[in-house]
């Protein structure tokens, strides 16, 4: 008999991520599939109320410790890799993100068990779970299937379309036991809020966003013209943040900001997932490349192989005439 | 106080990539390999520590194409010793190379116990494992990854470290020391080295190559196929001369009410 497909819920920052409803109707997918059933861990302190609207999982399994209030990895990946063992589920699925990002690591590591991670998708071949995931910075994709089980899938936002939490009767809850016998070497502190930044990216109707193509810091200002022509902000992706060139607020992405703009221009922005995840739900991308390749392109509804520079300058000229 | 950083090489992404005739993997004649960038910030933050504590910073990286030039490139940059691990085979998953790599460093002289190892917090190419946390539990050391700020008290033998979440939010973290950290940013931008440095390292200095006992461990992940993503698939792709372009896109802004 199969084991389950397990779900990991995400519990952070006071409730459960949308991600985590993405990862539930994947998971419901999988479990139909299998022919088994479909399981969410959630792990916390006194946040058996969370469990509400996890139905869409057919038993919520719940671990409580005070340890366990906020996901840290070590303790998290100490309780469970002890359930894991004493269960064996055939699939464990978590997302992929800065939350559990360290989870995703040290959970295999302590199983010994196969990880497949930034998987866009998956489904079942010949009995056993097969994923599609992204590589090379979203330049290349690869069809991966785990040699044993339990296997532990990282799963990227957008999976699948969340209807965020079930309505209906809260889920069965099972509690399980809890023990962790050693003092963390790991210890959360405190969390620090997000340095407010001068604009709120997240309210813009236009955003010119800029990457590590437009080569110069004094490049950016050909954005900030284009942004100011079409009443928008600008923003960039990681590398144009490292450098300095923008401040840590205009980050869109993973760790950054996650924007809808009625449109958004991304500027000598290769799209890795990372940044992806944070732009991929505008309404209207517009992407300037000079590489035909570039996973942006395919994201994009419009796309320019072009000098980013050259098309920003000549468009907030364009734009200039269009306006009169 | 005494830190390790490891480098990994990884194919430039910005280059047009190929797959190899298996059709799983990429073909590694065409590749540009460039060193992993989450690991020039690692790098980096181990140089800010070492000029705020002392000590010393080793590098350690698994042989592979332009290794040597990027290891005299490090002791330009400050690094005090550097040491390649031999003998992998050429296709190693990253699986593999962790194993490789929880094996071999044991065997280098006098290096560990160190009070610091430093990775990139995840590498290019990645697939299977996160090599940073499958070492810390090898080598049985705490593990925080996606760290950008470090600070450390050698006294207490505590580092206290930044971790990124989601929405531009950070977790401050204590961590017992000695640890792995996976580095996102170092403090400041990696330093630029002269090219003239970095030839009187190549005279100068030395890399340090050992044979680790250990073998690779076989993988835990099939790769059944690889393709290059269709980029161009989604997106209508605007042609002509830079002005034609840009007067297409002010039109499309117009119809849609953006002007
Ligand atoms: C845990 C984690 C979290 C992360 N979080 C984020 C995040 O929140 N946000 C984020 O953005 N990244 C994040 N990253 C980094 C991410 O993986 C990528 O490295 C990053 O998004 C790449 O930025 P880029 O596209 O500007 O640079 P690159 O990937 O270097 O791309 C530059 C692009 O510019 C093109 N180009 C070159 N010259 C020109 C030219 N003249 N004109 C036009 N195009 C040109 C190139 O073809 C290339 O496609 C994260 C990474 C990790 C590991
Ligand atoms: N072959 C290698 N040689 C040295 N360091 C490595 C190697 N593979 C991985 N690493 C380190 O582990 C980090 C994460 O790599 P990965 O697990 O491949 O994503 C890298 O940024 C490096 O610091």
């Amino acid at each position: 008999m199969a084991g389950n497909i397990w779900v990991m819920a995400e519990q952070w920052n006071g409730g459960i991520s949308e991600v985590t409803y993405e990862l539930l109707a994947l998971g419901r997918e999988l479990a139909d599939g299998l022919g088994v059933s479909l399981e969410v861990v959630l792990l916390g302190h006194e946040a058996e109320e969370l469990a509400a609207g996890l139905g869409e999982a057919d038993v919520v399994l719940y671990g409580d410790d005070p340890a366990l209030q906020e996901p840290t990895a070590e303790a998290y990946s100490r309780v469970l890799t002890a359930v894991i063992r004493e269960r064996g589920p055939h699939g464990i699925l978590i997302p992929v993100t800065n939350v559990t990002w360290d989870l995703l690591g040290l959970l295999p590591a302590e199983l010994g068990a196969p990880l497949l991670n930034f998987c866009k998708d998956v489904g079942v071949a010949d009995g056993r779970l097969e994923a599609r995931c992204l590589l090379y910075g979203g330049k290349m994709e690869a069809n991966v299937a785990a040699t044993g089980t339990p296997a532990i899938l990282g799963v990227m936002a957008g999976a699948r379309a969340a209807d965020g939490p079930a309505a209906g009767e809260a889920p069965p809850i099972e509690r399980f036991p809890v023990s962790l016998p050693e003092a963390p070497r790991t210890e959360l502190q405190r969390y620090v809020e997000a340095e407010a930044g001068d604009v709120d990216l997240t309210q813009q109707e236009v955003l010119v966003a800029v990457g590590r193509g437009i080569g110069f810091q004094d490049n950016v200002e050909l954005a900030e013209e284009l942004a100011e022509e079409l009443g928008g902000a600008v923003c960039g992706s990681r590398p144009v943040i490292d450098q300095g060139w923008l401040s840590l607020s205009r980050q869109i992405g993973k760790s950054g900001v996650i924007v809808k703009p009625r449109l958004y221009v991304a500027a000598g922005i290769s799209g890795a997932p990372e940044h992806v995840e944070g732009m991929k739900d505008s309404e209207m991308i517009i992407a300037i490349n000079t590489d035909p390749e570039a996973p942006i392109f395919s994201v994009a509804h419009y796309g320019i192989v072009e000098d980013a520079n050259d098309v920003m300058e000549a468009l907030t000229e364009a734009i200039q005439e269009a306006k009169g | 106080m005494k830190i390790v950083v490891l480098l990994k090489m990884v194919p430039d992404v910005v280059e047009e990539l190929e797959l190899g005739p298996d059709g799983r993997s990429l073909d590694l004649e065409l590749l540009r390999l460039i060193i992993n960038e989450r690991d020039e910030h690692a790098l980096e933050q181990a140089l800010l520590l070492k000029e705020r504590h002392g000590g010393t910073v080793t590098v350690v990286a698994l042989d592979a194409p332009e290794i040597d030039d990027v290891l005299f490139t490090a002791l330009a940059r400050g690094v005090d010793r550097v040491v390649k691990i031999e003998g992998a085979p050429e296709t190693l998953t990253t699986h593999g190379a962790a194993s490789l790599l929880a094996g071999g460093l044991p065997d280098i002289p006098d290096l560990l116990p160190a009070d610091l190892l430093l990775t990139g917090c995840q590498a290019m190419d990645d697939l299977d494992a996160q090599t940073g946390p499958f070492l810390a539990q090898r080598l049985g050391l705490p593990y925080v990854g996606v760290i950008s700020g470090v600070e450390v008290d050698l006294e207490a033998q505590r580092a206290f470290v930044s971790k990124e979440y989601p929405g531009g939010m950070h977790g401050d973290f204590e961590v017992t020391l000695p640890a792995l950290l996976g580095i996102q940013a170092a403090a400041t931008a990696p330093r630029y080295v002269p090219v003239a440095k970095v030839r009187a390292a190549m005279q100068s200095g030395e890399v340090e190559a050992i044979s680790p006992s250990a073998q690779p461990e076989p993988p835990l992940v099939e790769v059944l196929k690889m393709m290059k993503l269709e980029a161009a698939g989604h997106a209508e792709m605007l042609e002509g001369s830079v002005e034609e372009v840009a007067g297409r896109v002010a039109e499309l802004l117009g119809e849609r009410g953006l002007l």
